[in-house]
């Protein structure tokens, strides 16, 4: 069971305390009405399914509540790092 | 004969003899023994039947290792263990244990044909043969494939027993109590580092346990270490699983070895989170692979020492040992003097060190040197071996009736393995040991490959001049692989070792081939003429040995296997006599049977009373969400599909709220009470999705709003009074709410309180009738339930289940969320255009109505279904055609959502998603079900008081 550190508890906690909740630095576009088929399509559907490298994004839901950010390998499937929803990518 | 009890020796308590049955044949042995040691002392050599050719099989070694003897325990009514190995098995006073895998008996088996068959059992014979045809399988090869082949029987009883868990915390984890582990533990245990030290055996010492001369230095460690407070030391605890970040899942056995069962639990359920972890699991040694290496009586050299030297027994009267390796001559010397009888030593290399030779001629034993074992008589245990040099030559026999093994070692490195260590080969051990660490972790000892049991050569098969397609040369014991099995493999054009283990299950037994591997992997190396680090390494998974489903489940079983929810009035419904269901984790009353009663009079009765006088609802489990802050408006505005900006403080809108995809994710009723306070209602199972999906918006969409989230399921207990008399029922008891129609309309909110209680009082109907759901918090809830039904007696006020309340929101064409939809269903499919504000410029989902599917016709709708024989309640879930004459396979148009009988339409009514349904209405489709095909008409969904007159009173 994966260690993960919350940014802000700032702490470590066991994986148990939270929850996976898809790719990251996927913003929703600011008026959706404006977008084409193709590019709401690209918004909602496509993801990537990188070997290595993932900015994902998890929820402490068992303790602070917060979503954040993180780097994770799925390789390795060790987390490089986590940071606060809002910060720059990673 | 074979084995018997040396006169002296071991750690066996002479003074505490013990006796057990096995095969319901009664045996003797000792305190301190171990079944397999107990048994082997009384002369047993047979212990099992293979698994794949029923062959007679004895012991192979003496620990966690062992492939062969596999018995099953039982000591009660649900207390039954298969696929024990019996060399780790405790003895108790009374053990009733038995052989599995034989039929009718372990010394006659019928099975043993497959034996004499054994040529046509070749690597992947089962892929082969078995495929076609299809019948075959099911009606011939799989039954009779389960009857002759396999492992021990599941037990058929309840287990009574139950199982403990707990957490552990710990600076270093020391996995393995040898003299490597124990040296570990002493040095850190001067340090005020939290340690915990877990071994799988019965006592601490691992292979200081078979060596006398260390046993004062094992005392002294053991005590220096039970004498430090920062030091726990656990026992017949096995560490079977290596997980992230330094997480361990260890079994502790506390009940298995005892006669009589104390209170308490068998397992422990051991989840260990360290620091650091130090693994001196040791290394097992290695047989070596030649014609009848697996009849009883051919075992590890390192085991027949343990028997010997722990137990104080002798594996036979005349011992041979064929030996690759030094660690063999010293066993050899060893047993020798502990007064077993050595035969020979026999070893495949032409020259060892003079020590070793001086040794042996001094204690007697004869030598053969370049020479190798070709071939073992006896089937039901060894009379002899026979002998050649290398070459094939001078061929003769040795009379024995035990043949040692020692084929050199290969580090345990399981757990390594698991925690994602990298591993290299190291050609003088012919072994793979740790390499690169990835997580905070180091091996000590003979498994990371520094021990002091002289050296070897690896050989993958002895030589020998029999021809190699006629061999009984065993690599896998479990699985009955031979060396030929893993050449044909190769042949066959396998090349990877992943894909040679799965195509000749060469290491895919419960031993996970820890005597296996190894060799496989020589033999694959030789036959392909590639270095072993080319043809790579299986993967070693947990757990480690094979762990009970009961350690696993722990308390999470029955009952307990998830929490049940109640809501403070389901003492009331239990009382009363109400069936329950599930919904998500809530037991809700499903309905509430009167004397004589089945479901349907009972849900007619509760129906009938709802629209003709009264009927109260627990309604608590709905899920509540307090929505707070000057911003709450404009939030909901952008999650719900409807306008929320307008509405006034006191009024209550439903929301449907999609997914940004354009589906339905969930609904409910929802009020204003304040222009920054908003009580939300969620189904019962989503409140906390939804709670979860306005957190992700709020929190990472639109961190600007002004808004704060709390979920209030829990903390309101919601009754509701449905029917024409329910504001009678109510005036007497709300103080400061003007019930009026005039004051209180539908689809408003009002507080005041009720018998004194502060409530939110909804003036909101999921029946199609005059209602209300009272809230009130949690505590008050049955007390209140209470006041109302006294109140509501003049009225027959019935109380109503789950069943009635879906009947009755059917009869209006009320849509529940995940039952008439199922997450591909828009607004628009479920007939509900009205809820989505079409001035709206955005909101979670509004893009995704335009999407080309979404706005594509021929979408499946959802539709209400009037049966042409008014008694036929269809099924929920039945398949719907437009031609019922059409050949089968049928095009399905779409599926029965809800069905139900309507006591106040005295006929079936019925929800269906049907392609293009809204233009369909009126028109004939086909129900075909087993026997006759419905007919039906499709219908608005509004079946019951359309226009509405029954609310607005
Ligand atoms: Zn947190």
């Amino acid at each position: 069971m994966i260690l993960i550190h919350c940014p802000y508890c700032d702490e470590k906690r066991a994986e148990l305390e939270f929850a996976y909740a898809g790719q990251a630095h996927i913003a929703r576009p600011l008026d959706p009405s404006t977008l084409s088929d193709e590019e709401w399509e690209t918004y909602l559907f496509i993801r990537n399914n990188p070997r290595g490298r993932h900015h994902e994004r998890w929820r402490h839901i068992h303790g602070c509540g917060r979503f954040f950010n993180a780097v994770r390998d799925t390789v390795t499937d060790k987390f490089e790092t986590t940071y606060k929803a809002g910060e720059p990518r990673k | 004969m074979t084995g018997y009890r040396l006169p002296t020796g071991g750690r066996v308590n002479r003074a505490a003899p013990l006796t057990f049955r096995f095969d319901g044949a009664s045996f003797a042995g000792f305190e301190g023994d171990t079944l397999a040691s107990a048994l082997l002392a009384s002369g047993v050599q047979l212990f099992g039947r293979s698994f794949k050719y029923h062959r007679p099989r004895g012991l192979v070694g003496s620990g966690s290792e062992e492939p062969n003897a596999l018995v099953s325990v039982t000591r009660g009514p649900g207390r039954f263990t298969p696929n024990l190995r019996a060399t780790n098995i405790d003895l108790y006073q009374g053990m009733d244990a038995s052989s599995q895998n034989r039929w009718p008996s372990l010394k006659f088996d019928l099975g043993g044909i497959n034996d004499r068959l054994g040529m046509f059992f070749p690597a992947g014979f089962y892929n082969k043969t078995f495929m076609w045809p299809r019948s075959f399988w099911e009606k011939l090869y799989e039954p009779v494939i389960r009857r002759m082949a396999g492992l021990g029987q599941p037990p058929s009883e309840i287990d009574p027993d139950h199982y403990a868990a707990t957490y552990a915390h710990c600076d270093l984890l020391i996995i393995g109590a040898g003299p490597a582990g124990i040296d570990a533990a002493l040095e850190a245990a001067s340090t005020n580092q939290r340690i915990i030290l877990i071994d799988e055996q019965d006592e601490a010492g691992g292979g200081a346990l078979s060596d006398p001369s260390l046993w004062p230095w094992l005392e002294r460690s053991l005590k220096a270490l039970a004498a430090s407070p920062n030091v726990t030391v656990l026992t017949r605890t096995t560490a079977f699983g290596y997980f992230h970040d330094n997480f361990v899942g260890a079994v502790e056995r506390l009940t298995d070895h005892l006669a009589d069962l104390p209170e308490g639990p068998r397992e422990k359920l051991w989840r260990i989170r360290a620091t650091d972890v130090i693994l001196a699991q040791g290394a097992i040694e290695r047989p070596l692979v030649f014609d009848g290496n697996d009849t009883p009586g051919v075992m590890l050299a390192s085991a027949a020492k343990v028997f010997a030297l722990r137990y104080g027994v002798a594996v036979g009267e005349s011992v041979a040992l064929m030996a690759s390796h030094d660690s063999g001559w010293n066993d050899a010397f060893a047993l020798a003097g502990a007064g077993v009888s050595i035969a020979a030593i026999i070893d495949v290399r032409d020259a060892v060190d003079d020590a070793l030779l001086a040794k042996a001629s001094a204690l007697g034993i004869a030598v053969r040197l370049g020479h190798s074992v070709i071939g073992v008589r006896g089937r039901l245990g060894v009379k002899a071996i026979t002998v050649a040099r290398n070459d094939g030559s001078a061929a003769s026999d040795i009379t024995c009736d035990a043949v040692l093994m020692a084929g050199g070692w290969t580090p345990t490195v399981h757990l390594w393995s698991h925690s994602k260590g990298s591993l290299a080969w190291r050609d003088d051990l012919g072994a793979f040991v740790p390499d690169v660490p990835n997580e905070n972790v180091r091996c000590v000892g003979a498994c990371a490959g520094t021990w002091n049991f002289g050296a070897g050569v690896v050989v993958d098969v002895l030589p020998t001049p029999k021809d190699p397609a006629r061999l009984k040369a065993f690599v896998d014991f479990q699985n009955d692989v031979t060396a030929k099995d893993i050449k044909l493999a190769v042949r066959e054009g396998f090349r990877s070792i992943e894909h040679i283990k799965r195509y000749t299950t060469n290491g895919m037994a419960t031993d996970q081939g820890k005597t296996s591997n190894l060799n496989g992997l020589q033999i694959a190396s030789t036959a392909l003429n590639k270095p072993v680090t080319d043809i790579g390494l299986t993967t070693f998974r947990p757990p480690y040995t094979p762990q009970t489903f009961g350690a696993l489940a722990g308390h999470a079983k029955d009952a307990l296997f998830q929490p049940t929810r109640k809501t403070n009035i389901d003492s009331w419904a239990e009382e009363h006599g109400a069936v329950f269901e599930l919904v998500a984790q809530w037991r809700r009353a499903r309905y509430f049977p009167k004397a004589g009663e089945d479901m349907h009079a009972a849900v007619n009765r509760e129906c009938r009373m709802v629209r003709s006088s009264v009927g109260i609802f627990d309604a608590s489990t709905l899920g509540k969400i307090e929505v707070v802050g000057p911003d709450a408006a404009e939030f909901l505005n952008r999650m719900y599909t409807n306008p929320w900006k307008a509405l006034e403080p006191g009024r209550c809108r439903y929301g449907l709220l999609l997914k940004e995809d354009g589906f339905i994710t969930d609904d409910g009723v929802s009020a204003r009470l304040a222009p920054d306070r908003f009580h939300l209602t969620t189904t019962t199972g989503g409140a906390a999705r939804v709670l979860n999906m306005m957190e992700d918006y709020l929190q990472t969409e639109w961190p600007d709003l002004n808004v704060w989230l709390t979920s209030t399921s829990e903390h309101y207990a919601v009754i509701a009074l449905q029917g024409p008399n329910a504001r009678k029922v109510l005036e007497p008891l709300v103080e400061g709410i003007d019930l009026s129609a005039e004051a209180f309309p539908h689809m408003a909110i009002r507080e005041g309180t009720i018998c004194g209680i502060p409530t939110r009082l909804f003036r909101v109907s999921f029946t199609g009738e005059l209602g209300y759901e009272i809230n009130v918090p949690s505590a008050y809830g049955r007390s209140l339930w209470e006041r109302i039904m006294a109140e509501g007696a003049r009225y027959d006020i019935t109380p109503y289940g789950t069943e009635a309340m879906h009947v009755l929101r059917a009869e209006k064409g009320f849509i529940i969320v995940g039952q008439d939809t199922d997450g591909t269903v828009t607004p628009f499919d479920a007939g509900l255009d009205w809820a989505v504000g079409k001035k709206k410029p955005d909101f979670v989902g509004k893009r995704s109505l335009a999407r080309p599917d979404i706005v594509a016709p021929g979408r499946k709708q959802l539709v209400g279904l009037l049966t042409d024989d008014p008694n036929v309640v269809l099924e929920e879930g039945a398949q719907i055609v437009a031609d019922p004459n059409q050949p089968v396979p049928m095009k399905m148009i779409g599926h029965v959502t809800s069905s139900y009988w309507s006591e106040a339409l005295g006929r079936s009514i019925a929800m269906a998603l049907v392609d293009g349904g809204h233009s369909k209405m009126g028109q004939n489709i086909f129900i075909p079900m087993p026997g006759k095909t419905h007919v039906a008409k499709i219908s608005s969904m509004m079946f019951y008081d359309a226009e509405g007159a029954r609310l607005n009173v």
